[in-house]
This record gives structure tokens, C-alpha cells and sequence, in this order.
């Protein structure tokens, strides 16, 4: 194998890890709730813009940006679930729809208008020079994105199969009126969902602001990034989302470099228009 | 008697004099003829969205569809745009069959998720596509060599053309709506698992629905071309056009007749008022608005502003109709 190709499918693997963490965000929501978040893509650009404004304008490095991104980005999920979400459920079908791509809408322009719709971009050296590993060199932003993008979705993928409130949470996505009855908060329970769907975005807009390009309208295409992780992984699975993130990163890459950059999301929506039309369950999802 | 037709009288009136009342001021005219193009376009997606309930956002491929058809058979052939106009709408009902039998298995949030996709999708392969300009996008005669071409410098000839279309596709709207085919649409809806026990070949009425919509919404997208003499990828395909049809008939009221147009009467004042009050910073703020009204209608009015004159019980969800909704 070339030593080029290498390079593209681990840098297709590292920004894998950063779909997979923000795709499964979306797919938390989507098992307890059964709500697609249309402003998904939007929070992660979000968070991609206060990563910048702590970088820029307050010198701060990642180990101050990721975790200011995440909170801000929680609370901004809590209180779309409390002021919108919350309200919708009982809605009709468009209802639920509208709601959040009208959010969606909200935020992108509102980016576009505070902004500008110039992209913004942090030098690729700003985290030091690149690693060398035998043939393949990796800029350090990414390989920090990689790294923090698994364990974080490893973590939220622990967390809810091996603790109380990831019972609790299961609990009230399996059937809400009865966890209620055995003293659960749906309310709260999907309020914490939604805090930490947007908090695992505002993670990973954190970790790729360093290195992907930030303008109001990225959000767009990543949130069908995430749509599509999330089809290919299965409604509702983090671990599903982990392997079709990484999947899709590598497939990504190497569409841009062997087909060309513009067709790489062409290669991407294609596949996630085949897999919704075939297997509208995910590829690994259960009928 | 006469009561009852005092207000669709005196609504035709106004409807048919208003160009020559704003004689003296074009931006009114021309504002005129862009509330009914944005009708025109928004009536189109009720046919599936408001009536069968199936929330696609992205008729922008049909509208793309109609628009390129028109000015490409310019600039290849040398038709005038308005001959273009059948091809586009030829092309976009082949487009909805095509892909409306994948997608339309597909319920809710997965639907509309599809059909963002698939309008993305296209957007792209047309950003990339030299033939019909690519990223520039391409241009309808800048003089008119014909009265056939239809380009005028006066919007007062657009606005009839508009309001002519407008009428012949509420009219078939209206016919549909007081047809079996208009029931079946409802009922699936509802509730297309009742529907489909009941004997409704959902499937079968939600494509063809789907299948007129698309058509209409190309004619939309032609007339567009046809006034504007210019499309790019962003103006035709862009997910913006998809989302102003929607939000202009949920504003009036999805399913209605009059919804899209109601919709469309309040919106697009609304936005030509803040693009020139806030000039080209403008552009953005105006989503902004436009988000605002969505997040609003959604939480607010979930029925649309019509369904607040409408007359018996107002209907809300039972329990098991939630449950199915989820």
C-alpha cells in the first residue's frame, strides 16, 4: 500500500472519530425520542465558532476551548428542549419538523450575520508541528480530534449502558408512561438526552475547529454527515454510530482523493439515499 | 345570498385591479408578481405536504428542475424560455417517480431527511455540471427577440401570467381536495396505517401526489426563470427555495387551500421590506426572521394562521394518535 493512500485513510479515520462523536448526539436523541434534531449540524458549527472566539480572542488553547464549547453548547441543547422541544412532541407531524429546522435556520443566519459568511481558519501549526510516524505525518489538531473524538464516544456509549442514568434514560425510551411510574422523570431524563447530545457536539466542533474551515453554513453539511452515521449505524446506537463515523471519514478521504474533492459529498449523500432507500433500519440497526 | 359572496367578490376584484392601482409604483407591482410566484410554488408543495402530510424539503429539485429547463433550452437550442417550460415539468414528474417510490416508503423525520438529501445531492452534481454553467449558473435572452420570449421590463404582464396560474392550479387543487383522491390524501395523513386498512392504495395516491406536485413546482421554478432571466445552482436547487415553500404554507396553514397563498401574502413583503431596509447585510437577518417565524408557527401555531378562523371544535391529537405520531 502507498504511503499516500495510508495517510488519506488515517486522517479519514481521525476526522471519523469526530463524526462518530457528534453523530451520536443525534442518535441519542433520535432512540429516546424519536425527534430528528434538523440544527444538529448548526450546534456543532456553533461550537465551532465559540472554539474560535476562545482561540482568538482569549489565547486560549483547546484544554480551555473543548470544555467552554461543551458547556456552552449543553446548555443551549437544554434550553431548545425546554422552550421548544418539550412542546412539540405532543404537535403534529410538520410540527415537529418545522420546529427545529426553523432552529436550525435561527442559528446558521444568525452566525451569518454576526460573522459574516467568510470562512475562518486557525493556522494547521498552531497545536506545534506535525507528528512522524515512519511514512505518514499528522497534524497535531487532528490527531488530538481523533484521539478525543473516540474516547469521548466511548465514554457517552459507557455511560449509558453501565450507569444508572443510562438505565434511566433507557427506561424512559422504551416506554415513558411506565418509567414514570417506577419514580423516572421522563422530562428530566430527556432533557439530560438533549444536554448531552449538544454537549458531544460542542466537543467535537471544539476539537475540529483547529483544523476544518468555520462558516455559517458548515453546519449544512454536517449535519447530513450525522444523518447519515446515524442511518448507516442505526437509529439509536452509539456503537452503530462509532463504527459508520469512522466508516464514513475513511470513505470520505478517499473519495476526495481518488475521485476528486468536490465529489466527496456526492459520494457521501449517494450512499446515505442508498441506505435510507434499502435499509431505512441501518445497516446495522435492528428491523 | 349575497353576503356570501361579498369577500371572494370583492378578494377577485382587488386580485384582478391591482396591478393598475400600483401603476404609478413598479416595486408594488413587482412585489405583486413575486407574492404569487412564491404561492404558485408554495401551493405546489401543499398538494403532498399539506394534504398527504408528507413534509418534503426538497422541492427545490423540481423548482431547479423547471427553471434550468427553461433558460437551457435558451442557451443550447435557441427556444424561448417559456418552451422549456413542459420539458422541465416532463423532467420533474420523471424525477419525483423515480425517486418518490424509494423515499415515500419512508415516514416523518426520515422522509424529510431523504428529500433533504436527495436535493443536496442534486445541487451538487448541478454545481459541477459545465453544461448548464456550473457555479455561475446560466442566463435567458437579455433582449427579447420575440413577444415569445416574455420578457418585459414591466411586471404588470408577469403578475397576470402569475395570477393565472395561480387560479388554474388552486382550481385543480380544489377539485383534488373535493375528490376521492382528496379523501384518500387525508386519510393517510391521519393515519396511513388505518388508511391502508381501510382499502387506501397509499403508496400508489401518495406518488401521485407527489408526481403533480413536482410538476407544478417545476412550472413554479420556470415562471421564476422566465421573470428573472437567471438561475444558479443556489437560486434552483438551493435548500432555501425548499424551505420557503414549506414555511409559507405551514405560516397560512398546511392543507388548506388558501394556506400557501396566505402565507406567502405576509411573507414575502416581510422579506423584500427587510432586504432593502437592511441592504446586503440584510440577507442574513432575514433567515434570521424567517427561522424566528418557523420556531414560532411550530410552537405556537402548529395548524397555521387559517386554522384560527376556522369554524367547529378544534382538533387535537388523542393519545393514540400521539403515540402513532412518535
Amino acid at each position: 500500500m502507498s504511503s499516500i493512500l495510508l495517510q488519506v485513510i488515517v486522517s479519514g479515520l481521525l476526522i471519523g472519530a469526530v463524526y462518530a462523536l457528534f453523530s451520536s448526539g443525534l442518535t441519542l436523541i433520535w432512540g429516546m425520542m424519536n425527534v430528528i434534531n434538523f440544527a444538529h449540524g448548526d450546534f456543532v458549527m456553533l461550537a465551532m465558532y465559540t472554539a474560535f472566539i476562545v482561540w482568538t480572542a482569549f489565547g486560549g488553547g483547546p484544554l480551555a476551548s473543548v470544555p467552554i464549547a461543551a458547556m456552552t453548547l449543553a446548555t443551549v441543547g437544554i434550553l431548545s428542549y425546554f422552550l421548544l422541544v418539550r412542546h412539540i412532541m405532543k404537535g403534529p407531524m410538520l410540527a415537529q419538523i418545522l420546529s427545529t429546522f426553523g432552529l436550525a435556520l435561527l442559528l446558521r443566519y444568525s452566525a451569518f450575520w454576526y460573522f459574516g459568511a467568510n470562512f475562518k481558519t486557525l493556522p494547521d501549526t498552531i497545536l506545534g508541528p506535525p507528528f512522524v510516524f515512519g511514512p505518514i505525518r499528522i497534524d497535531a489538531p487532528r490527531l488530538l480530534a481523533g484521539t478525543v473524538g473516540l474516547l469521548v464516544t466511548l465514554g457517552l456509549h459507557l455511560l449509558l449502558t453501565r450507569t444508572a442514568l443510562g438505565s434511566r434514560m433507557l427506561a424512559v425510551s422504551e416506554d415513558a408512561t411506565a418509567a414514570q411510574l417506577m419514580g423516572i422523570r421522563p422530562e428530566r431524563m430527556q432533557a439530560i438526552a438533549w444536554g448531552l447530545a449538544a454537549g458531544s457536539t460542542g466537543i467535537a466542533g471544539a476539537l475540529i475547529a483547529a483544523f476544518f474551515y468555520t462558516s455559517p453554513t458548515v453546519g449544512e453539511t454536517l449535519a447530513i454527515i450525522a444523518f447519515v452515521t446515524v442511518a448507516f449505524g442505526g437509529f439509536g446506537s452509539v456503537p452503530g454510530a462509532l463504527v459508520a463515523g469512522l466508516l464514513i471519514g475513511v470513505l470520505e478521504a478517499l473519495s476526495a482523493y481518488l475521485i476528486g474533492p468536490v465529489y466527496k459529498d456526492v459520494v457521501v449523500y449517494a450512499l446515505f439515499v442508498l441506505v435510507l432507500w434499502t435499509r431505512p433500519q441501518g445497516l446495522m440497526g435492528k428491523a | 345570498m349575497m353576503r356570501r359572496y361579498l369577500l371572494p367578490g370583492l378578494a377577485v376584484v382587488i386580485a384582478l385591479s391591482y396591478p393598475i392601482l400600483t401603476a404609478a409604483t413598479p416595486v408594488y407591482q413587482r412585489l405583486g408578481a413575486l407574492v404569487l410566484l412564491a404561492a404558485i410554488g408554495a401551493s405546489a408543495w401543499n398538494l403532498v405536504g399539506g394534504y398527504a402530510g408528507q413534509v418534503s424539503v426538497g422541492h427545490a429539485v423540481f423548482f431547479g428542475a423547471g427553471a434550468y429547463a427553461a433558460l437551457a433550452g435558451y442557451t443550447h437550442f435557441g427556444l424561448p424560455p417559456i418552451a422549456g417550460a413542459p420539458i422541465g415539468a416532463a423532467v420533474a414528474v420523471l424525477i419525483a417517480a423515480v425517486i418518490g417510490v424509494p423515499t415515500l416508503r419512508l415516514s416523518g423525520h426520515y422522509f424529510s431527511m431523504a428529500t433533504i438529501a436527495v436535493a443536496e445531492l442534486i445541487r451538487v452534481l448541478v454545481t459541477n455540471w459545465e453544461w448548464v454553467g456550473g457555479a455561475q449558473g446560466i442566463t435567458g435572452p437579455a433582449v427579447p427577440r420575440t413577444v415569445l420570449d416574455l420578457s418585459f421590463t414591466s411586471a404588470m404582464p408577469y403578475y397576470y401570467l402569475f395570477l393565472a396560474v395561480l387560479a388554474a392550479l388552486l382550481f385543480t387543487t380544489w377539485r383534488i381536495e373535493q375528490s376521492r383522491m382528496g379523501f384518500y390524501l387525508r386519510a393517510i395523513k391521519d393515519s396511513e396505517r388505518a388508511a391502508r386498512s381501510l382499502g387506501v392504495a397509499a403508496g400508489r395516491h401518495k406518488l401521485y401526489a407527489y408526481m403533480l406536485s413536482a410538476g407544478l413546482t417545476a412550472v413554479a421554478g420556470s415562471l421564476y426563470a422566465l421573470m428573472f432571466g437567471f438561475v444558479d445552482p443556489e437560486s434552483g436547487f438551493g435548500i432555501l427555495i425548499s424551505v420557503k415553500m414549506l414555511i409559507m404554507a405551514a405560516l397560512g396553514g398546511a392543507g388548506l387551500l388558501f394556506g400557501p397563498l396566505v402565507g406567502a401574502l405576509i411573507l414575502v413583503p416581510l422579506e423584500e421590506i427587510s432586504n432593502s431596509l437592511l441592504g446586503g447585510k440584510g440577507a442574513g437577518l432575514t433567515f434570521v426572521v424567517y427561522g424566528a417565524i418557523i420556531v414560532i408557527i411550530a410552537r405556537f401555531l402548529p395548524s397555521g394562521l387559517l386554522a384560527l378562523f376556522r369554524r367547529g371544535p378544534r382538533q387535537k391529537p388523542t393519545e393514540s394518535e400521539q403515540r402513532h405520531a412518535a
